[in-house]
This record gives C-alpha cells, sequence and structure tokens, in this order.
C-alpha cells in the first residue's frame, strides 16, 4: 500500500499523514488484496461514516495493513520521535548553516590558532584559526548529503537490479548476481583508498557515486530475497492468473511488498554512510578542502589531539550524534516493520 | 463459570465411586489463563473445566483463538511467559497440583509422563539435527542412556510408528521426510517415555486427507495399546468423529457444550455448535446453500459482553447480551439427567429439543 | 554436499576475475608508474620507453592483467620501484596485520556474542538495554574517534595500554588496537545475535524442545544457541573484509606498520606493483574467507547442504 508508507526513506515524518493514521486509527482498509485505485487517502477519511459491509463486520477489529500498523508503533515509540526531532534539527542546520552562525567557517585567523573556547567562540579554534564551532556547524551539510544521497543511490539502483534479478530469475538473474559478488568482494575502505585516490576531484558527488557503486549489492541483495518471497505469494499469482502484465505486476503488487526490507536495511545503512565518509576523509581519500567537512577536521586535529583536545571532540560529537541519529531511526524503523520481533 | 460447571464437565460418570483407581488422570478446574500485551491484557481461557481418563480421548473443539491451545499449553507448562499468565484454577495431574509444584518438578513431568505432539511438524522438529539425535534426546536427557543405546531406542521408536527404513533414515533431517512421516516422528517422540497423557494440537491439520486418516489412526492404536489419556485439539469436526470419547466445545476462552462424541453430533445443545455442524457440507443437502457461521470470532481483547457468542447467535435475545450462561446440565425433555452433557446456553433446551 | 561445494567453486571464478580486474584497473590509472619511478626528474623519454617495453606497459590492460595473474598464481607478485620484491614486503607487513586482525576478531567473537546472548535471553530487561544503548553508541563512534580518544585514555593520560605499537608488535601491545578495531564489528555481533535469539526464543522446535522436557540449560545450548549462531557465523565471516578494510585505520592511528602502512605509503608514492599486489592479496583473502563461510554455512544447516 504505498500511499501509507508512513515515512520517507529520508526520516522526514510526513504531517499529513500523522494526522491521518491517528485521527482514525481504527480505520478499516481493503486490506491486502485491495481494488486497486480505491486507496485513495480520501476514501479512508469517509469509510467510517459507510457502512455498507454487514453489522457483523463492522464491530469487529479490522486488521490494519502493514504500514498502518507499523506507523502507529513508531508513533508510540520514544527512540523514533528522539531520532526524528534530531534528524530534522540536523536537516535545518545543514540546509541553512547561518541560521546558526554569524561566522564563516573560512573566515581564519591564525593568531588564534589552537585557542580554547572563549566567549563568541564555545567551540574554541583549530590550529588555522578557524571558529570550531562554525566548522562544525557548516560540516553537517557534507555528511548529511552524502549520507542520504548514497542512500537514496544504493537503494534505488539496489532495488531495481536486485529487483529484477528476483523477478524474472535464470540468466539475469545469474549475471546481476555475479556482478553483485564481484563489487562485494571489495572491501569498502580498500576500494576507497584505490579508487578515490585515482579521481583528482573530490567533490561530494564523487563520494557519493563511490559510495553507491561499492553499497548497491548489499540492498540488491535483500532487493532480490524480498521480490523473490513476494513473486511466491499467492495473490501475485492470482494477479497473473487475472492477465496481469510483467510491469503491472511488479509495480503494482511485488514492490509495494518488498519494500519493507528494503527500507529497514537503507535508513540503517544511511548512518553508516556518513561513518564512512568521515572515514575515508580521514584517510585522505574523502572530502577535499574547501569542502567543510567533520571528517576533514578530524583528521587534521587527530595529531595535535593531545595538545588541544577540543579541536577533535566538538566535530567528532557532531558527527557521532548524526550517525547515531540514523541508526536509532532505522533501529526504530526495523522494529516497526518486522512484526516477527514484536 | 461456577461449581455446577465443575460437576457436569469433569465428572464424566458422576455416579461411580469416586476411587483412586477411578479417579480421573487430569483434571482441569477452573483454568484461567491471560496475555498481557500492550494492547490489553486478553483473557485467552476464562474458567475452563475438564477431565481426561487414562485410555480416554477428550476432543477439545474450536476456532483458532478460542483458547484451546493456550489451555493445553497451560496443562504442559510451556505457556509463553511473558506475556501469558496462568491467573487461577488448578490442574491436577495424578493426583497432584501442577501449578504448585516448582518449574523443575514440572519439567520432570514434560516428555516421561506427559507429551506433546504438536501441528507443523516441520516447524517444530529442530532443523539442524537429525531425527535420530531429536528421538534419542528423550532417552539422553530422561534416563541417561549413553549415545548408542538412544540411537537403538530411536531407530525402534521409528519403526514402531511405522516409517520403512528406519535404520538409514535415523540419520536423516526433519526436511528430508515427507509431512505425514515428521509427523509420525514427533508421535514417536512424545511416545518414547511411555507418557501417561498425550496432547495432540491440530496433530494432521496441515497433512494431506489421506495421510490425515492414516496418522489419526496410528495415534488412536498406540493410544489404545498403551492406555494413554489422549486430549485431541482440533478444529475440524470430521477428524474427532471417529477417535474421541467426548468432545468440549470452546469459544472465547469457554466451554460452551460438553457431550460424549455421538451425543454432540446427534443433537447439539449450543446454537454454536449446531453452526459448526451445519456448516460441514452433506451429500444429502446437494444443491443447497450451504450454512456458515456469521461474522468472526471476537477478539479476546474486547470479549463481548453476556455471552460471548451473542453477536454471531441466531438465537440471541436481551438476556444473551447481559448475562453470562453458567454450563447448564443438559437434560432429556422429561427431565432426566444425560450423562456428560452440558451447554452454557440461555436456551439450550430450545436449541436441543427444538 | 558435493554438489553445493562444486557450485560455490565455479560461481567464485568469474567473481574472483572480475574482483581483481577492477582492482588491478583502478590501480593502473593512479598515474604513470614509469613517471613514478623517476619522481621529480623527467625520464629520459627513450629510457623512459624501455622501462615501459621491458615492464610490459605497452601491452593491452587485460594483457597486463593476464601475465599479472599468471604470476600471482606462480607466487610471484612483482618487484616495487626500489627492486624489492613486493612477496618480501608482504612478508614483513602480513603477519603483524593478521596478529591485529586476530586480536580483533577474539574480541568480537566473545565479547560479541557473549554480550548477544545475555541480551537476547533477558530482552526488556535490565542487562539488555544496556548492551543496546551501548552497542548503539558504539556503531555510531566512527572508528578512528574510538581509536584517538581510547589511545589518548589508556595511552597517554592512565598509561594502561602503549599508545604506539612498536616494531615487532607483539601481542600486548596489540590488545587495545584490536579491541579498536573490533568494536564496531562487535556491535554489530552482539545486535545480531541478540535479534536471532530472540527470534529462535518463539521458534516452534524449541516450544518443543521445552515440551519434552529438557533442563533449560540443553534448551538453550542444543537448541537456541545452535541455531542462532548460523547468521551469526555468516556475518562473522563476511565481517573479516571490514576488519581488514578497518586494520588501514587502526594501524595508521596506532602507528603499526601493518598492510595497511605499506599500502599507505605504496598509493601515496604511486608504487603500482605494491598496491596492486597488496590489494589483491586481501581481496583474495576476502573471497577466500566468504567462500569458507559459505561452505561452514552449509556444514551448519542441513537444509542448504542438500538443497
Amino acid at each position: 500500500m504505498p500511499d501509507q508508507q508512513p515515512n520517507k526513506p529520508n526520516g522526514v515524518p510526513d504531517d499529513a499523514n500523522t494526522e491521518l493514521s491517528s485521527a482514525f486509527p481504527q480505520t478499516p482498509t481493503l486490506g491486502a488484496m485491495e481494488v486497486e485505485g480505491m486507496l485513495e487517502k480520501e476514501d479512508l477519511t469517509h469509510s467510517p461514516d459507510q457502512p455498507t459491509e454487514s453489522v457483523a463486520v463492522a464491530d469487529r477489529e479490522v486488521p490494519r495493513s502493514l504500514w498502518q500498523d507499523a506507523w502507529r508503533e513508531l508513533r508510540r515509540n520514544p527512540i523514533f520521535i528522539i531520532s526524528g526531532i534530531l534528524i530534522i534539527f540536523l536537516i535545518i542546520v545543514a540546509f541553512f548553516p547561518s541560521l546558526f552562525d554569524s561566522t564563516s567557517p573560512l573566515e581564519c585567523d591564525l593568531s588564534k590558532s589552537q585557542q580554547g573556547p572563549t566567549s563568541g567562540h564555545p567551540f574554541g579554534f583549530d590550529t588555522q584559526g578557524c571558529d570550531v564551532y562554525a566548522r562544525t556547524v557548516y560540516g553537517a551539510r557534507a555528511s548529511i548529503t552524502v549520507g542520504v544521497f548514497a542512500t537514496l543511490g544504493t537503494a534505488l539502483l539496489g532495488t531495481v537490479l536486485g529487483g529484477l534479478a528476483g523477478f524474472f530469475g535464470g540468466w539475469l538473474d545469474a549475471i546481476i548476481s555475479r556482478i553483485a559478488d564481484i563489487f562485494f568482494g571489495i572491501p569498502i575502505l580498500l576500494g576507497g583508498l584505490v579508487f578515490l585516490s585515482v579521481i583528482p576531484s573530490r567533490s561530494i558527488w564523487i563520494v557519493v557515486a563511490f559510495i553507491v557503486v561499492l553499497g548497491w549489492p548489499q540492498l540488491a541483495r535483500i532487493a532480490r530475497g524480498a521480490v523473490i518471497t513476494a513473486r511466491q505469494q499467492d495473490y501475485v499469482t492470482a494477479a497473473r492468473a487475472l492477465g496481469a502484465g510483467n510491469s503491472r505486476l511488479m509495480l503494482r503488487h511485488i514492490l509495494p511488498n518488498s519494500l519493507a526490507p528494503i527500507i529497514v536495511v537503507a535508513t540503517i545503512a544511511l548512518g553508516t554512510y556518513i561513518s564512512l565518509e568521515a572515514t575515508l576523509s580521514y584517510l585522505g581519500v574523502g572530502l577535499k578542502p574547501p569542502t567543510v567537512s567533520w571528517g576533514i577536521d578530524i583528521s587534521a586535529a587527530a595529531d595535535t589531539f593531545r595538545l588541544a583536545p577540543h579541536m577533535l571532540l566538538f566535530p567528532a560529537g557532531a558527527l557521532c550524534v548524526t550517525i547515531l541519529a540514523f541508526i536509532m531511526l532505522g533501529d526504530a524503523v526495523r522494529d516497526a516493520l518486522d512484526p516477527k520481533l514484536r | 463459570m461456577g461449581i455446577e460447571a465443575t460437576e457436569v464437565t469433569a465428572d464424566h460418570g458422576r455416579g461411580r465411586t469416586a476411587d483412586s483407581e477411578d479417579a480421573p488422570l487430569l483434571q482441569v478446574r477452573d483454568l484461567q489463563v491471560e496475555f498481557r500485551t500492550r494492547d490489553g491484557v486478553a483473557k485467552a481461557v476464562n474458567g475452563v473445566n475438564y477431565s481426561v481418563r487414562a485410555g480416554e480421548t477428550l476432543a477439545i473443539l474450536g476456532e483458532s483463538g478460542s483458547g484451546k491451545s493456550v489451555s493445553s499449553q497451560a496443562v504442559m507448562g510451556i505457556l509463553d511467559s511473558p506475556p501469558g499468565f496462568v491467573t487461577g484454577g488448578e490442574i491436577v495431574f495424578k493426583g497432584q497440583d501442577l501449578l504448585k509444584l516448582s518449574n523443575e518438578q514440572r519439567r520432570k513431568i514434560r516428555g516421561t509422563q506427559m507429551a506433546m505432539i504438536f501441528q507443523d511438524a516441520l516447524s517444530s522438529l529442530n532443523p539442524v539435527h537429525t531425527v535420530g539425535t531429536q528421538l534419542g534426546e528423550m532417552y539422553r536427557v530422561h534416563r541417561g542412556t549413553s549415545k548408542k543405546d538412544a540411537k537403538v531406542k530411536a531407530i525402534e521408536l521409528m519403526e514402531r510408528v511405522g516409517i520403512p527404513a528406519a535404520k538409514e533414515r535415523v540419520n536423516q533431517y526433519p526436511h528430508q521426510f515427507s509431512g505425514g512421516m515428521r509427523q509420525r516422528i514427533m508421535i514417536a517422540m512424545a511416545l518414547a517415555l511411555e507418557p501417561d497423557l498425550i496432547i495432540a494440537d491440530e496433530p494432521t491439520t496441515a497433512l494431506d486427507v489421506t495421510v490425515q486418516a492414516q496418522v489419526m489412526e496410528l495415534l488412536a492404536d498406540l493410544q489404545r495399546e498403551y492406555n494413554m489419556g489422549l486430549i485431541l485439539i482440533t478444529h475440524d469436526l470430521g477428524v474427532v468423529a471417529d477417535v474421541a470419547d467426548k468432545i468440549a466445545v470452546m469459544y472465547a476462552g469457554r466451554i460452551v457444550e460438553t457431550a460424549p462424541v455421538h451425543e454432540l453430533y446427534k443433537r447439539p445443545a449450543h446454537p454454536y455448535t449446531r453452526g459448526l455442524l451445519d456448516s460441514i457440507p452433506r451429500l444429502d443437502q446437494k444443491g443447497q446453500e450451504l450454512y456458515a457461521i456469521k461474522g468472526l470470532p471476537p477478539n479476546l481483547l474486547r470479549i463481548p459482553s453476556g455471552c460471548a457468542f451473542n453477536p454471531r447467535c441466531p438465537m440471541a435475545q436481551e438476556i444473551c447480551r447481559s448475562e453470562v450462561p453458567p454450563l447448564h446440565a443438559v437434560t432429556e425433555p422429561d427431565g432426566a439427567p444425560i450423562e456428560g452433557r452440558g451447554s452454557a446456553c440461555h436456551f439450550w433446551k430450545e436449541t436441543i429439543h427444538g | 554436499m558435493g554438489r553445493y561445494v562444486i557450485r560455490r567453486l565455479l560461481q567464485m571464478i568469474p567473481v574472483f576475475i572480475g574482483t581483481t580486474f577492477i582492482i588491478f584497473a583502478m590501480v593502473h590509472a593512479l598515474g604513470d608508474p614509469v613517471a613514478a619511478l623517476f619522481g621529480d626528474k623527467a625520464p629520459d623519454p627513450a629510457v623512459a620507453a624501455q622501462i615501459r617495453q621491458q615492464l610490459g606497459l605497452n601491452d593491452p590492460l587485460i594483457v597486463q592483467y593476464g601475465n599479472y595473474m599468471k604470476g600471482i598464481f606462480t607466487g610471484d607478485l612483482g618487484t616495487t620501484f626500489s627492486g624489492q620484491p613486493v612477496t618480501e614486503l608482504l612478508k614483513t607487513a602480513y603477519p603483524t596485520t593478521l596478529k591485529l586482525t586476530i586480536v580483533a576478531f577474539t574480541f568480537e567473537v566473545i565479547l560479541g556474542i557473549g554480550l548477544g546472548v545475555i541480551s537476547g535471553m533477558r530482552r526488556g530487561r535490565f542487562a539488555d538495554t544496556g548492551v543496546m544503548v551501548m552497542t548503539l553508541i558504539v556503531i555510531s563512534i566512527p572508528t578512528f574517534v574510538i581509536g584517538y580518544v581510547l589511545q589518548y585514555l589508556f595511552g597517554v593520560k592512565w598509561g594502561i595500554a602503549d599508545a604506539t605499537v612498536p616494531e615487532g608488535a607483539p601481542f600486548s601491545s596489540l590488545i587495545l588496537p584490536g579491541f579498536v578495531l573490533a568494536s564496531v564489528s562487535l556491535a554489530y555481533v552482539a545486535r545480531l545475535t541478540r535479534t536471532t535469539i530472540a527470534e529462535n526464543t518463539k521458534a516452534d522446535y524449541v516450544r518443543t524442545a521445552v515440551a519434552k522436557g529438557l533442563p533449560k540449560r540443553r534448551v538453550v545450548t542444543h537448541h537456541l544457541l545452535r541455531n542462532s549462531l548460523i547468521p551469526v557465523i555468516t556475518f562473522l565471516g563476511t565481517d573479516l573484509g571490514a576488519l581488514m578494510g578497518g586494520a588501514l585505520v587502526t594501524e595508521r592511528i596506532f602507528n603499526i606498520h601493518g598492510v595497511g602502512y605499506y599500502l599507505y605509503q605504496g598509493i601515496l608514492r604511486q608504487n603500482t606493483p605494491t598496491v596492486v599486489g597488496f590489494v589483491t592479496v586481501l581481496v583474495i583473502v576476502f573471497l577466500l574467507a566468504n567462500l569458507i563461510v559459505d561452505l561452514l554455512y552449509a556444514v551448519l544447516d542441513p537444509r542448504i547442504r542438500y538443497a
């Protein structure tokens, strides 16, 4: 039920959806075998006033769809609420860093090199004499951009390739699976060291592209498995028997029912991609100045860590909180979408 | 459900003398089980009474969620806890109340004196151990048998339940057996230490119809041979007819009707039982529309007030919505008692005698 | 079982070729090795051409790759630009990294599985919540941050452990780096173990084991753990790759002269033979580990074996 999908992979709770679900927690839906096209949000809001079903049906507990159930679960989960608020805050920081800081991260004064926190500069200065607070605030953008776009990229590529492999099977499956194995066979940090040192430009997009190239097999495996499971379900056989074509089967029946594990893995991967970007930058093959990135700053601060720990601890703290927020979100989503663990 | 219920259900032959020889093997009195979930407390079993004698077969009949499996899990002591809790009642087995025993004492009874057969043998057998290991485990743990002897015993058991080429197959894994053979292995496992009571939870539901009959027959044979008490839990009226001595019909955590097996088929005394019987397809009703009980089983978090069946009952009156019917002793129209019959319906007379 | 092994081996051939070829091609794109050989001096064009001819650099990439692979199977990984055989360099570097990985792996297995079992068996209790919060935090801190912080605390401030690893890398000096290297994986192992245990606790065959009257200990060890650890072992195997990658980071923090150190130097100096040799060996180890895990999986789960 795609229109009931409660949360987007980037973790922004959809307010309209919240309203709807909370207003009608017991709203009857048409279940997994719904007549297509009928399941519009507008329909749902009306259905309680339309007791067209027999009385006996009206008074029973109506089974909710997986997505509604998951959304209900999420709203009650404090971890989801905390991580959601954190992520919204981080996204605002990433988009509008100037709201939080008046100085520029590139405006540095060597005379203040490595000075500790003072008034107006709560995080102190780094070796170049740049304001650490400003650099921490502006560093959010790189991390979150890499995390979100790398996740979208791997999820898209992985779902398409893994989905095709699972749906068609046979030689297509064999080829895609082997290609996935090939990229899976390259340990990601090792690959980063080699691949990224080849490429002179180190824009955010190069790092995103690298993560997508080495990260998609993980999602493809999940998607392939989920599609194979979904394909064997009776309702897919039924739809096929009723003459549904391949594309219709895939988009209408199989995709919505395979999305849950993909979303779960992708959300958790988001946090690890942010960590990966920082590690690559630390190794000197990730982002490069003038991009402001926590990884670069931590790397630069590492040599003088014993003398001026504040230079490392503030960006590292920001980095950890960001990763923590996304991993917590992933955890909450998994708990909500994986009924086995409930 | 009060004392009178106990009197009707528990003692099939109340007239007989209650010497120890004749005391039931298992007697469940006013058993209460609830599940404490995040959505609230689900009352899965609400005061159930029944008894089983050695050599006797009691069938517990009901839809899923009626509490039939939960009550037997409580008897075995394998209730998932939390969330499941036994909140009241007694389970008297061979003269002692199991609920008063320690966990260790209960464990020693499981497998040796009472055993259970589960519905889905594929998932109920451990996929990573050979069937020989799993059968032999009974002897090794409870009897301290050596590995070698346990295997010999396992082969004997497999032969006993009719598995061909037992010697070769003892080293195979559950997924290498057919559904019927797997269920035979489950039966063999339950039978291993010759328990006094076997609880079979839908033992044939997952099987093909032809295999169903074979497995039921095997179970009945073994029961006679060892003079075991058997509790047969099922939702299938057809399975019960040939094997059971008496039937208890459960609905929403209560026993709504209890009767000797042929009595029940002949003239049900509860509208729910009648609905179940009417929904069996029959050849002599060819061409007529098949009856179906309307609606769905109640949500155990919100059991309807009064008689739990009232929203679905064709005979429901005002009293059914307000008062919980006790298990009335069912009599002939002239008031003569019928042995072992009870019905928890305000209108049992109308139901049985028209 | 035999057919399964053969199928897996056959499937590995294209994967092996593909992975090593990609690495080979990427390293060759690093830059002109001949130019790197001469450092800052501009090479004499004639000499450069001669060297190219000697090294076979004028051949198409695929031919160079073929020749290189032939070399690998005869134990020849080429010579570095300083004239040292790459195998020699590997012999000095690899034992150190191997030791580090063994220490890390031990932490991962013992602590990871141990914490996961405790957590999974006491779901919802204090110990469980504690383990979950702890692992969540550890996962959120990148290895290099954990590394610097622990190095500072243990090595500098409290002086309990060596802040940097001395030449020869004795095991005692590798405990702290090994723990740092294991930290994130350890947290994943603990969480995975907890999940599979929690899942299997509700499995029908565990209920059967209880109904058989087995003592709790036996239910847990023979049925619950035996089945729950199968996915954990799979994860441990594939995680070897992550450990080796992570070793690059850990070795840098603690100044350990292992594979990561030489690889890093090789990349900085564009020393193609070193980089190709080291990376290829690491990838082969990773692929072999994956294969072993696959086979182990079949041993542990009979359902795979007979599929």
